[in-house]
């Protein structure tokens, strides 16, 4: 019996849902998951020792091999690409000794590679243990490395100043929050929270639903769902209790517009989740935090006392006795589909983030069965806003289709990278002369799960849930980028973050990166093209979740938007042979085999017949 | 509630909420599946039952009817789409039917036959997949494992409740993992029902193999589709 596991479990009530905490704590204990922890843990638990590693060989955070004194996590974004990165990477493994995915030999520190940790506008980035370094040279990694060898910790040199964790200074010591432009509806001075809700409780949680819908107001997560209407079907559904979870994975490549908010407007955060649960009935809150952002988890725990202090989080809010409600921090621990709202909740009840089966839907069964409403971090500081200001206002802002601002995350070549707010209807072209985007030539609009667009073309495309639907995430490239690489890039980008669970999502996408990959090499031919449009449209339809759904949009509309690309890394076949099969390769040991096989034949004969 | 769908444009009179791979079937349609296990939670995963509802390709194991819906089945495109999803089962693992224990009884095979399929599209991976060996009654030929879920979803210990299959791993490199000690716990029947309800020649049961003669093994006395449709098929 080991003490410190059991007070592990006794402090989480051996409850199973609480797994994703109690092994980051063993995680923190040990550097890895050791085989006896883990059983120890599944005893404690009544599970089997492999139902626990099946929640943590799932995460990538999660080593099941002693991991070194310090874990280094470089960023390898294709934005981190275009910045040195395999100059930083090549200095790393100089400096450590380890090799990427390993341990030096000393056992100080382990590299690895992780996607974007959404800091796209200062790369290359890198989190050792808990805290992040940004805009890495050869030099500045050297300089890390050496103070690391000498035992300063990683804390201590990316925070000199030894500023409380749980400042806002701290984590501005530790990364820049650049908001390049602001307007209407987010970063908002706001001081009088209380009195704010003091109005919604007092217009009553129709009202407030109501308010979300005629202000027309689309979840900012993606899909635009109305979340006046995603409210009022929790609010319906029959449930003894009811949860407000507020989805701060960012996951999507090239986004980082919620790491800005939980930074510069927390409260407003928390507000919108308040809101939401006065609106549904829930009296319990959870934001699932991507492990990437750890080093918020501190400032934003105070930011929720604070609250709580005010009367605003906790038992009797604003005095009230009916409305309790409180909100707790889940960390992830590394898994791009821990963003889909059924995968989160999942990791959220201590499993895989494996997207479930749909219905039901999470407004009607979500977190522990009940119903539950995931919004995303941007929805939930709009809501805020539109409750100060009233539907009518925030109808006035943006286009028919798609009322208000949103926030976009601009990274790549510009000038000045960073956070801007727009109005909804802004054209491709305004966003790119603000940002000081001097050749752009392709834009990578919503990330790799959304489309490709040549700013020829679609420069004067707007904004909006009808033409350019955003995530977030805009990547901007100029004509000296290879655009197939980064098409490569993100294809592998899904074969890494496919949970697995559904056939053509997990086979699927492999076949369609090797396609790019033969292309890029000059062995493809016109039948790849024609398969690759074929077998895309195959995965995109029959997948179960929108990871599936959207992963061959890489090479779909890079193939729409720039089909010259392609066209000129194509080869005509020549005879019977498809230029991909390589005869010489096929036929390579084959003589060695025959020889070897006609010896042993001739040995193995019985001696008479010799 | 009794409800009004189509399949193929034909009406079909079925009860609000059931499922669409039975529905169809209790019309004499059959909708190919290889995860599905009546009477148990739908898995959703081999995307082999793929049709079209309301116009959006869904899986139809996990549609529950609902008064007014259009479903399609037999279109060109579809029955293409459900044998590629065949087809990326085949390719993407080690399956090399005529020596395999569960030949002639396996659902894949089965469904491969039924769907027409000859050759996979895909380029085969000829992965190497460990077996796993180590328990008393029971082995993993995971070269042919498809990863349905059936066992990790379906199969407790009976005592402690705890879960005997589950995963290791994630996205494609993901395998099944056999837990020794609840495996040599479970008693005969529920070793066979393991076996039996692995959809393919992964689960196998130890000492027992290749007893049904060529002819007159499974789905040579009755074809998936006939055992699909029972006495519905057309
Ligand atoms: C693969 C995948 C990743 C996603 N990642 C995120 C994410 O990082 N953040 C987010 O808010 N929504 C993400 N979503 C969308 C969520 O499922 C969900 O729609 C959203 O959180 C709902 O909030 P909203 O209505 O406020 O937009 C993702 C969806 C998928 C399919
Ligand atoms: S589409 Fe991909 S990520 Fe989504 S459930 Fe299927 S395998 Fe998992
Ligand atoms: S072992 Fe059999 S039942 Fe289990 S996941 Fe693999 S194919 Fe399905
Ligand atoms: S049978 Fe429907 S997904 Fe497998």
């Amino acid at each position: 019996m080991n003490n410190k596991i059991q007070a592990i479990i006794q402090r989480y009530q051996a409850d199973r849902t609480r797994l994703l905490d109690m092994l980051w704590e063993l995680h923190y204990l040990y550097g890895y998951l050791p085989d006896k922890a883990l059983s120890e843990l599944a005893a404690g638990l009544n599970l089997s020792v492999d139902d626990v590693r099946e929640t943590s060989s799932f995460y990538h955070y999660f080593h099941d091999h002693p991991t070194g004194r310090y874990t280094l996590y470089l960023s390898n974004t294709v934005i981190a690409r275009m910045n040195g990165y395999q100059q930083v990477l090549a200095a790393l493994e100089r400096e450590t000794g380890a090799p990427v995915g390993g341990m030096d030999e000393s056992g100080t520190f382990s590299l690895y590679e992780t996607p974007c940790i959404g800091l796209s506008d200062q790369e290359p980035a890198m989190l050792v243990d808990d805290v992040v370094f940004t805009r890495l040279t050869p030099e500045k990694v050297s300089d890390i490395i050496r103070q690391l060898k000498r035992g300063r910790s990683p804390a201590e040199i990316a925070n000199p100043k030894a500023l409380p964790e749980d400042e806002v200074a701290y984590v501005d010591q530790l990364i820049d929050t650049p908001v390049c432009k602001t307007g209407e509806v987010f970063f908002q001075q706001q001081d009088d929270y209380a009195g704010l809700l003091q109005n919604a409780l007092d217009a009553g949680p129709d009202a407030v639903i109501g308010i979300m819908t005629s202000a027309g107001l689309r979840g900012h997560g993606g899909a635009g769902f109305s979340t006046g209407l995603k409210w009022r079907l929790c609010r319906e559904a029959p449930g003894a209790a009811k949860y407000v979870i507020c989805n701060a994975d960012e996951g999507e490549p090239g986004t980082f517009k919620d790491r800005a908010l939980l930074t510069r407007s927390p409260q407003a955060v928390f507000m919108g989740m308040i809101l939401a649960a006065s609106a549904i009935g829930a009296r319990e809150g959870i934001i699932y935090l991507r492990r990437e952002y750890i080093y918020l988890k501190a400032y934003l725990e105070k930011q929720l006392q604070q609250f709580r202090e005010q009367g605003l989080l906790g038992d009797r809010i604003l005095g009230r006795a009916g409305f309790c409600f409180d909100i707790r921090i889940q960390m992830g621990a590394g898994a791009y589909i821990c963003g889909d709202e059924s995968a989160l909740i999942e990791s959220c009840e201590g499993k895989r983030g494996t997207p479930r089966v749909k219905p039901p839907y999470p407004v009607q069964q979500g977190y522990l069965g009940m119903p539950t409403c995931v919004n995303n971090v941007e929805t939930l500081a709009a809501v805020t806003r539109v409750m100060q200001q009233g539907a009518d206002w925030y109808q006035g802002l943006g286009t028919d289709d798609s009322r208000g601002c949103r926030l976009l995350s601009v990274s790549g070549d510009c000038l000045r990278p960073g956070i801007y707010e727009i109005e909804w209807g802004t054209t491709l072209n305004q966003v790119l002369s603000l940002v000081g985007a001097a050749d752009p030539w392709a834009v990578q609009v919503s990330g790799p799960s959304g489309e490709c667009v040549a700013v020829g073309k679609s420069g004067e495309r707007r904004f909006g849930y009808g033409d350019l639907c955003c995530n977030g995430s805009l990547m901007i490239f100029n004509r000296s980028r290879d655009l197939l690489d980064i098409v490569h890039h993100f294809m592998q980008f899904f074969v890494d973050e496919s949970c697995g669970i559904c056939t053509p999502c997990r086979a699927g996408n492999i076949d369609l990166r090797d396609k790019v990959e033969r292309i890029m090499a000059g062995r493809g031919c016109q039948q790849d093209l024609d398969e690759i449009v074929s077998w895309g449209s195959l995965v995109r339809s029959t997948s179960r979740c929108g990871l599936g759904g959207s992963s061959p949009n890489p090479i779909l509309t890079t193939l729409q938007q720039f089909p010259e690309i392609y066209q000129a890394k194509l080869v005509q076949q020549q005879g019977a042979l498809l230029p991909s099969f390589d005869l010489d390769k096929a036929l390579q040991g084959n003589e060695q085999a025959r020889i070897e096989l006609t010896q042993t034949e001739l040995t193995a004969l019985p001696e008479v017949t010799k | 509630m009794s409800i009004q769908i189509t399949i193929d444009g034909q009406p079909v009179a079925a009860e609000e909420g059931h499922n669409l791979v039975d529905v169809a079937a209790e019309n004499g349609v059959y909708i190919p599946t290889l995860c599905y296990l009546k009477g148990h939670p739908c898995l959703g995963t081999c995307r082999v039952c793929s049709v079209r509802v309301n116009g959006h390709v869904a899986a139809a194991c996990s549609v529950p009817v609902a008064d007014g819906m259009q479903v399609e089945v037999e279109t060109t495109e579809l029955a293409d789409m459900r044998k590629a999803l065949i087809e990326f089962l085949f390719s993407e693992g080690n399956h090399n039917c005529p020596s395999c224990e569960k030949s002639g009884r396996c659902d894949l095979q089965a469904t491969g036959y039924e769907v027409g399929m000859m050759v996979s599209r895909f380029p085969y991976r000829f992965p190497v997949r460990e077996r796993a060996v180590v328990a008393d009654h029971i082995w993993l030929e995971r070269d042919r494992c498809i990863f349905c879920q059936r066992c990790v979803e379906f199969i407790r210990d009976r005592k402690t409740d705890q879960k005997i299959f589950s995963i290791k791993g994630r996205g494609s490199t993901a395998q099944i993992e056999i837990n020794t000690e609840l495996a040599n716990a479970m008693p005969p029947e529920q070793v066979r029902e393991a076996a039996d309800i692995c959809p393919v020649g992964c689960i196998l049961e130890k000492g027992v193999g290749f007893n049904d003669p060529i002819g007159q093994r499974k789905f040579e006395i009755q074809s998936v589709r006939e055992r699909a449709l029972g006495d519905k098929k057309k």
